[in-house]
């Protein structure tokens, strides 16, 4: 008897996400009405290697076949100063709070021609870093953070933040499977922890993990095992977003 | 906030602020020829004149990419980079730093174009004082036939046209330029603005300006020193 393969079942039904009201940590950007943002912003952060842009990669594929419109931001993607701030950076040319306000220049213009306008789309805004890895950054080289809250008070308060906490050990392996080397700026290096960028390279992720453990308090991150299996990270994510879209 | 003075700097650093058109380039520029020409180490710094920001900024502006929020935002990384690469070390190494426009043009436009104030002079809280700062007050009217004599057209964001004033690009620059001269007398007890009338003649306001940079700073302490060979000679 020849077997009949079972249909697969296709499912269609899509949830239309709940609108919860949106608010912004200070000052926000001037001119926008809150309650006209429909869309969701999430948020995955983690040093790199922590394994941010598969998952970003998986969520946006199932996202959209849940049917729901999505958008991507990232650090250093403006259209205003991503080339200068790349450039900047190769070169090592400007100082600490130059660099820090050129980020923030960065985030600005991403916030407002991108992620304001899709928010208003009602669509679903994956943003690869936000505004904490920026701040935590500049804390571990020393800078106000009352300075930096202040800056950063234009931006919106995601709907959620999951960050990706990865052992500094783990980093760097899954860095080496990668690209075989170290970033420059990813180790540290300038701030001269250790002239062995192996060495270095730890020293600052746990300096980062620190300022990160300092921030979550206030900005309350939902913490996720980066040391899990992709695999594990994803299902938790998952879970987290489709409660979150419900309006849990 | 204090000034580089009250901050234990050797330097001293002069501000001038006013409109477009107000004559105040020319004044900083007078000053500066006689400082230098006297022998006083001097270095003169521009409003928006990084190179590296520079070109984002006139990207942005071509584009007319800019929003409020960025449009603050860059000149704030434009100030920072002249300020940490430029002025701090120079004023350490005992400089008369002459700044055409401070942090004050940037609370004064930025807030005209709708951004928080509390959030504008937070950022640019990393900077000192001026210890002296000119502000040059001309009437409106004739900063405006200054400014429109000296160019046929008005570009985009000097005319305030992002603010949506007016479709006229001359009636929208003169409420924008109107607003912020509001801004600026609001500032002017605050921060310890010396008031200049720039509708007197150049000289007489130069001589004014020489004035009180002669009473208020010890000149001769910031005379080039001969080198160490020129002695021995």
């Amino acid at each position: 008897m020849k077997k009949i393969p079972k249909p697969r079942k296709i499912r269609s039904q899509i949830v239309v996400p709940t609108t919860s009201p949106k608010k912004w940590y200070g000052q926000g950007v001037p001119g926008v009405e809150l309650e006209r943002l429909t869309g969701k912003l999430f948020v995955v952060e983690g040093a790199d290697g922590s394994g941010r842009s598969t998952q970003i990669v998986r969520l946006v594929e199932w996202l959209e076949r849940s049917g729901h419109a999505t958008v991507q931001v990232g650090l250093k993607r403006s259209t205003l100063v991503s080339e200068e701030l790349e450039q900047a950076q190769q070169g090592n040319i400007l100082s600490r709070i130059t660099l820090s306000l050129f980020y923030a220049t960065d985030f600005g213009d991403q916030l407002e021609n991108v992620i304001l306008p899709a928010l208003k789309a009602g669509f679903v805004v994956l943003a690869d870093r936000y505004i904490y890895t920026l701040m935590a950054r500049d804390m571990v080289r020393g800078m106000d953070e009352a300075w930096l809250k202040n800056i950063y008070g234009l931006a919106l308060v995601p709907d959620a933040v999951f960050y990706l906490q990865t052992s500094p050990e783990n980093l760097v392996q899954r860095t080496f499977c990668k690209t075989h080397a170290l970033d420059f700026w990813e180790s540290g290096m300038d701030l001269g922890l250790s002239r062995d960028m192996f060495d270095s390279f730890l020293k600052y992720q746990s300096l980062m993990a620190a300022q990160f453990q300092r921030l979550q308090s206030s900005y309350g991150f939902r913490i996720v095992d980066g040391n899990q299996s992709v695999e594990g990270i994803y299902g938790e994510l998952q879970r987290d977003i489709q409660e979150v879209m419900k309006g849990g | 906030m204090k000034t580089f003075s009250e901050l234990g700097f050797p330097g001293r650093l002069i501000a001038v602020e006013g409109l477009d058109g107000s004559g105040k380039s020319t004044q900083i520029h007078l000053l500066k020829r006689w400082l230098e020409l006297e022998g006083v180490k001097v270095f003169f710094s521009e409003w928006n004149s990084s190179a590296l920001v520079k070109s984002a900024t006139s990207k942005g502006k071509k584009r007319e990419l800019l929003t409020p929020t960025t449009f603050s935002l860059i000149h704030a990384t434009d100030f920072a980079d002249r300020y940490e690469r430029q002025l701090v070390p120079l004023l350490r190494a005992g400089y008369i730093v002459l700044c055409d426009r401070y942090f004050f043009t940037a609370f004064a436009r930025d807030v005209v174009r709708g951004c928080p104030p509390k959030w504008v002079r937070g950022i640019y809280n990393f900077a000192a004082l001026p210890d002296m700062t000119f502000f040059f007050k001309a009437k409106l009217e004739v900063s405006l036939q200054r400014i429109l004599e000296g160019r046929p057209q008005l570009k985009y964001f000097e005319a305030g046209m992002d603010l949506h004033l007016s479709a006229d690009p001359y009636e929208s620059f003169r409420i924008f330029q109107g607003r912020i001269i509001e801004q600026y007398l609001a500032m002017s007890t605050e921060f310890n603005f010396v008031v200049i009338d720039a509708n007197e003649r150049v000289e007489v306001q130069q001589q004014i300006v020489r004035q009180l940079v002669q009473n208020r700073i010890d000149l001769a302490h910031y005379l080039h020193q001969p080198s160490v060979e020129q002695k021995a000679k």
